[in-house]
């Protein structure tokens, strides 16, 4: 442990020098961000290992302003050479960019953090050893494989780690740092009928901390299950029915919520949300929140990256649009205050990131739900990416279940659904109970009329 | 080109990399090789008229890969320094287990191509310059049309260079350039909003947009389709006939059959083209290639990313399927010819096969014969992003661009068409073929398992006699 907190101080003490540098050769402003990860991944198929993968990696990145006119860079050479290169290229840089009124880094007030332990880090997702970890992907596939002749080929099976730690540093004199840890087991069965036609499906636990990862033989046995239900899948025709929308596609739907709210979008006119702050833009049962402060979340970080402290945000209540999504640029352009949710890479420009964005759930189970309706379609998977946000236009490939008399009955593919998301986001029917949280946002299942099915 | 840029840069030398190798291969294996790449980068960006930012970034790494049997051992390092790579290659080789083999090493560069000769790399061409190509974009886009009112322009280009050193004798090293512009607008009308996007490039110096391809070019280009999108109505929903215009429409043959025929999935038995070689899986006026080697394209390559040269692969000819896209483990565990396809995103990633510039060689047919046999259906000429499940063969690809046809003549404009298809049988009915291919303007970026590579398509105009088309609006 001794040796981490040596690094520890090393990068906020690198950062807060690469500042320090840009100041002195002449930037007015200027901010740094130190990314360090490690990774470790393998994967097996049919048994063996397939492949097996680690390493480790560190670079950086510097954002300067001089006056109104800012410029960044970044670098995976750390000696000092190659950052006085990265710096002095973002100075010169900065002297060629317009003069922007809205430039800056956050003020000195704006800046901090949370304070205390975020559950955010784990060492144990190291704790195996090679071996082991190898058993924990073999397990996975092989539990997929296990519970039906009709599968007898497979993606695969795949253990994942990561950690990783990020620095910032600015001339307003913020330090901050943060460690986070990550892993993962999923698993890809095939399955194949009589005919000869095959479908494959996945399912995944993720967790910051081995101890709370789903075993891997319950990821197996669901990735087979989601698996076996698509054999056999046929078109329907086309037709306008009620649709369900289990947990990984209703998620997908609060993301293009999330990107139509993100204030880039916004101040360019390039969402169907621009200008609608305090308008009902959805139904009344629909509340839309952003937390960044939730213990241990996959979206959880104490500071955002330019290190104004995350916080709970409610997008949407009762329908009405409460907020965007702003960093300290964008919200100087709409005359609002920043939401805490700069996100950045190393290298570019600060962009908008979601903190833990979710939608609060309802009270009935997704089976209650489905109960209710006589003909209608359950979708599981969306196939491409047939979104434009400028008009809310919505039409995307997808595949699921027929509902039949309130029951899941056959197989569903090769259709789209379509519509417009302002019209789709009024007309959400029903909300389940089922929030659960597999990344950083989450949706409970819900149900949308009006919608159009289209195939044959 | 610089030549052995990574010994003259890094102090490397031809002792370090036989240390290497045979550390990589200290317990067994088949194969080891090194990935070394430097990659300079800039991107720029005009929004609301103004440059508000610029960036430029170094990023430099080493990838070992050790290969044994169908395992594959990997480990990167983004420090070059010798005890660095070494253990990266102790690493990888943890895959194997046996005795220690000895790599049979070359350090003689074979470049079978010149595919971008670039004097001076984009990259290194004067800021100023590239400002002035994306400020010129915003002139252009504004001056269209009064409706324009958003405009957002920006200009990236990176030079990448790559030395791939394996235990086989594979020794290259490439200098690849690579340039891209691309115009996003959005135009008003009363309470209407519409978008037009608009880009291009390839592996070719700054000196390409201002001859042909200029940014006046896409500028316009981005501004008409935003324009005409403003009075565009409900796509109808159903099966009908469908007429892809030229170009970037090729993203059909890149999603329904081109990932279908990477040879991993293949040897996996995991994509629905498996055991299809020499069955019909298209009409005979379909003929496919995927070639690596068109000069100055995004998608070529004068050599792959393990270092081998990259090829003119036919994949369908006449309606039969004829070959697979293969890397060095696929073709040698399958027994195929190694056509040049294993890539991979950067040093941190395994290489894998991957498509370079998929297209349909030309037919007979022109384009207006094609449109005129036409009763009702769907003309698409620009493209969003697609998506394929290449167990099932699904695959869906969205049109930003597309009219209605009525009786032979385009009538009006659709918004939101999303096509699917099923892979193995969509090109089976294909009727018409046009005598105008084109290749796509230089924008395309493919993602398979997390790893995104630049890829090039290209269709002539063709006629499908029935696709599933995905709108809100009624069939009739």
């Amino acid at each position: 442990m001794a040796t981490t907190t040596l690094t520890q101080i090393d990068l906020k003490e690198l950062a807060a020098d690469v500042v320090r540098r840009a100041m002195r050769m002449g930037a007015t402003a200027a901010e740094c961000v130190v990314g360090e990860g490690s990774e470790f991944s393998t994967a097996v198929r049919l048994g063996e290992v397939e492949t097996l993968k680690e390493s480790g990696s560190k670079a950086l990145g510097v954002r300067v302003f001089l006056g109104q006119h800012t410029a960044n860079t970044s670098t995976s050479d750390l000696s000092s050479e190659g950052i006085d290169q990265m710096v002095r290229s973002a100075v010169e840089l900065a002297k060629v960019t317009s003069e922007d009124p809205f430039a800056g880094i956050p003020e000195s007030s704006q800046l901090g953090q949370i304070p205390g332990d975020l559950d955010l880090y784990y060492d144990d997702v190291y704790s195996l050893s090679t071996a082991d970890r190898i058993d924990y992907a073999r397990r996975a596939e092989k539990a997929s494989m296990s519970v039906d002749p009709r599968i007898q080929n497979s993606e695969g099976g795949s253990f994942d780690a990561a950690t990783g730690r990020k620095v910032l540093a600015n001339s307003h004199g913020f330090v901050g740092e943060y460690q986070r840890s990550y892993c993962s087991v999923s698993a890809v069965p095939i399955a194949i009928d009589e005919r000869g036609n095959m479908q494959h499906d996945y399912w995944y636990s993720m967790s910051r901390t081995l101890k709370k990862l789903e075993s891997p033989e319950e990821v197996g046995r669901i990735a087979a299950e989601r698996t076996l239900r698509r054999l056999g899948a046929r078109k329907v025709k086309t037709q306008r029915v009620p649709i369900i929308f289990d947990q990984q596609t209703s998620r997908a739907l609060l993301d293009h919520i999330f990107d139509a709210v993100n204030g880039d979008a916004i101040y360019r006119h390039a969402s169907y949300l621009t200008g609608k702050l305090g308008e009902k833009i959805a139904g009344g049962n629909i509340t839309v929140i952003d937390d960044g402060t939730i213990l241990g979340g996959f979206g959880t970080s104490p500071f955002d990256s330019e290190g104004v402290p995350t916080r709970r945000t409610v997008v949407i209540e009762d329908g009405v649009l409460k907020s965007y999504m702003l960093n300290t640029y964008t919200a100087k352009k709409l005359g609002l205050a920043t939401t805490g949710n700069a996100s950045r890479g190393l290298a570019g420009t600060p962009g908008i990131g979601n903190g833990n964005f979710f939608l609060q759930p309802g009270a009935r189970t997704p089976k209650e739900m489905i109960a209710d309706i006589k003909e209608g379609l359950y979708v599981t998977e969306f196939l491409g990416f047939g979104v434009n946000l400028v008009t809310g236009d919505f039409s995307r490939g997808a595949s699921g279940l027929w509902i039949h008399n309130g029951e899941l009955t056959f197989p569903v593919e090769e259709i789209t659904v379509a519509g417009n998301l302002k019209d789709m986001w009024l007309n959400v029917a029903e909300i389940g109970n089922d929030l659960e949280w597999r990344g950083a946002v989450a949706c409970p299942t819900i149900r949308i009329e009006g919608m159009t099915v289209a195939g044959e | 080109m610089d030549k052995r840029f990574f010994f003259e840069k890094y102090g490397l030398n031809d002792k370090d990399v036989e240390r290497y190798l045979a550390a990589a291969l200290s317990a067994g294996g088949d194969y080891a090789d090194l990935y070394f790449e430097y990659v300079t980068s800039t991107a720029l960006s005009v929004d609301e008229s103004m440059v508000k930012s610029a960036s430029q970034g170094i990023s430099a790494g080493c990838g070992v890969r050790v290969v044994a049997g169908e395992r594959t051992g990997y480990a990167y390092t983004d420090d070059l320094a010798p005890e660095r790579i070494l253990h990266a290659a102790k690493t990888a080789a943890m895959i194997a287990s046996g005795p220690a083999k000895t790599p049979v090493v070359n350090l003689k560069t074979n470049l079978p191509h010149d595919l971008y000769p670039v004097v001076v790399a984009s990259v290194d061409a004067e800021i100023r310059q590239k400002l002035d190509l994306v400020m010129r974009a915003d002139k252009a886009a504004r001056a269209f049309d009064p409706r324009v009112k958003e405009v957002r322009a920006s200009y990236a280009d990176e030079l990448k260079r790559v030395l791939v050193i394996g235990s086989d004798g594979t020794y290259a090293e490439d200098s690849q350039p690579l340039t891209r512009m691309s115009v996003f607008v959005i135009a008003k009308s009363g309470e209407t909003s519409a978008k037009g996007t608009s880009g291009g490039g390839g592996r070719h110096a700054l000196d390409a947009f201002l001859l042909e391809k200029t940014p006046e070019h896409f500028a316009r280009e981005a501004a008409r389709q935003s324009i005409i999108q403003l009075d565009a109505r409900e796509c109808p929903a159903g099966d009908m006939e469908v007429v892809l215009g030229p170009g970037w429409p090729g993203i059909l043959l890149h999603e329904a059959i081109g990932h279908g025929l990477e040879a991993d999935f293949n040897r996996k038995k995991t994509s629905a083209f498996a055991g299809l070689l020499g069955k019909r899986v298209a009409s005979d006026k379909c003929t496919v290639v995927d070639n690596g080697t068109v000069p100055g394209r995004r998608g070529s390559l004068n050599v792959d990313d393990e270092g081998n040269p990259t090829s003119n692969t036919v994949l369908i000819e006449k309606g039969i399927l004829k070959g697979y896209l293969a890397d060095k483990l696929s073709a040698r565990l399958m027994g195929l010819p190694n056509t040049g396809n294993g890539r991979r995103e950067s040093y941190e990633h395994i290489p894998m096969p991957r498509m370079t510039n998929t297209y349909m060689l030309a037919g007979e047919d022109s384009p207006e014969d094609i449109l005129r046999s036409v009763k009702r259906g769907l003309y698409a000429v620009n493209f969003g992003g697609g998506q394929v499940d290449i167990t099932n063969g699904k695959f869906v690809f969205s049109a930003s661009e597309a009219y209605l046809i009525e009786d032979g003549k385009i009538t009006a404009p659709l918004k939101n068409a999303t096509l699917i298809g099923n892979g193995p049988d969509v090109l089976t009915r294909v009727s018409m073929v046009g005598n105008d291919l084109q290749l796509d303007e230089g924008v395309g970026t493919c993602g398979k398992d997390g790893q995104s590579v630049p890829v090039g398509v290209g269709i002539p105009t063709l006629k499908v006699d029935r696709m599933t088309v995905g709108g809100t609006g009624t069939a009739e």
